[in-house]
């Protein structure tokens, strides 16, 4: 599968997810984590549909961990939606599409 | 409402160690099955870390490539993979219906359900508020961010030793908390947790309350043999009291427990309605082993083959009639 996501570090999360003009949903994970090779593939799927209008940045914990520290994640998977640098939604632990679509849907 | 969708042979709903297993047999022979694997896939395995008693590997293998194996296999033998979630079910006729959370319906002769259980939650104050910003129900997931931190484990069987012995990785410091003083542990996991310096035994414990505004700052806990109340300082609070079936999709559709666990034939896996069958955590409230649940996928598979080729030549078909299973 080709990807559709982009990766996001400690340095360079300010430039890519907070200044961004496009909205941004931020997938916090790590290699270890059951849950979050789960929930990858369905973020692959919704970048690739939403390309344009929705940017999915993925941070990986255990390289980036100021980036988590910063927004106070604590458990993986965790998705913050950013709009105009602020974080506007937040969903904890693995979802599917539809429902993960369903609780971006009031606030994209 | 009938609609012009393919008629399956099989769908198994459900992608731990039954539902593959189930998606393996079903496959190989020849039965096509479509399998939805949910948010959840993997299943309860996906949460946890080494496990040593799963046969034939002999030093050991992690629950995520497991069901890495398990699913790979399943494909090799053409079983289609699906990841989504199935929102409802209609399964009483001939011809099953199972509609997916994205709204598509698909139709099969048989079904297998192996949709599993789910962690249990104690249901106390401030434990669903502070979910994901200190408590937590997967330790291998969330051990990381407590690093040199003080923590507790709350609960008594083997996940929760399994759990407070892993977090001890990171944790400067692991209270297990647990509301009796017997353990339903096995005798190595509790010698492995006992033995562990950084794990100590909070016991006739209950718990009443995780506290904190945004992020966890202890526990309230009651002794339950002196009434005693007092809070334990901790960043982190790790669950495993236990699982629940994810009997929710067929509850009203066929004959459940008490507990939710999907009633099956003694010595089979068929339910109370015709050419459904279950296997795995949904419907063992004794073992609830990776093995067991393999084994019971296995046999809902061949239970499911059988019944298909009954179904075909009438002749042979055997009176559906209960037996055994009296609860």
């Amino acid at each position: 599968m080709s990807e559709s996501t982009v990766t996001v570090t400690d340095d360079n999360f300010a430039d890519t997810v907070l200044s961004s003009a496009t909205p941004v949903l931020v997938d916090f994970w790590a290699t270890w984590c059951g849950p979050c090779r789960m929930v990858a593939p369905v973020l692959e799927e919704i970048a690739a549909e939403k390309a344009g209008s929705l940017t999915v940045a993925k941070v990986d914990v255990d390289a980036n961990p100021a980036t988590a520290r910063d927004f106070q994640v604590v458990s993986i998977p965790t998705l913050i939606l950013f709009k105009d640098g602020q974080p506007v939604k937040r969903i904890v632990g693995a979802k599917g599409k539809a429902a993960l679509l369903r609780e971006l849907a009031d606030v994209l | 409402m009938t609609d012009n969708s393919p008629l399956h042979d099989v769908i198994v709903i459900g992608s731990g160690p039954a539902g593959y297993t189930a998606a393996i047999y079903t496959a190989r022979a020849q039965l096509n099955p479509l399998v939805f694997e949910g948010t959840a896939f993997g299943g309860a395995l996906m949460t946890t870390t080494e496990v040593e008693n799963y046969p034939g590997f002999r030093a050991g293998i992690t629950g995520p490539e497991l069901m890495d194996e398990m699913r790979e296999q399943a494909l090799h033998f053409g079983a289609d993979l699906q990841m989504e979630d199935v929102e409802s079910v209609s399964l009483a006729g001939p011809i099953k219906e199972v509609v997916t959370a994205g709204g598509e319906t698909h139709r099969a002769r048989a079904v297998i359900l192996a949709m599993g259980a789910a962690a249990r939650y104690l249901g106390i104050p401030g434990e669903q508020e502070l979910l994901g910003r200190g408590v937590s129900s997967c330790a291998t997931c969330d051990g990381f961010f407590f690093k040199d931190q003080d923590i507790a484990v709350v609960g008594g069987g083997d996940s929760a030793m399994e759990e407070a012995t892993f977090l001890t990785r990171f944790a400067r410091s692991v209270t297990l908390v647990h509301r009796r003083d017997e353990f339903r542990a096995s005798r190595i996991m509790l010698e492995r947790a006992r033995t562990n310096d950084k794990i100590s035994f909070l016991t006739n414990t209950a718990v009443l309350a995780v506290e904190g505004d945004s992020t966890v700052t202890g526990l309230r806990v009651r002794n339950t043999l002196t009434g005693e109340e007092s809070t334990l300082a901790v960043t982190g609070v790790f669950i495993a009291i236990g699982h629940d079936p994810r009997s929710e999709l067929v509850r009203d559709a066929l004959d459940v427990d008490p507990a939710g666990y999907v009633v099956v034939r003694e010595h089979s896996t068929a339910t109370s309605l015709p050419g459904v069958f279950a296997a795995g955590d949904l419907v063992d409230h004794t073992y609830r082993q990776a093995i067991t649940a393999a084994g019971s996928g296995c046999a809902a598979a061949l239970d499911a083959e059988r019944w298909l080729a009954d179904a075909h030549d009438p002749g042979e078909m055997i009176p559906g009639e209960m037996t055994g299973a009296k609860s």
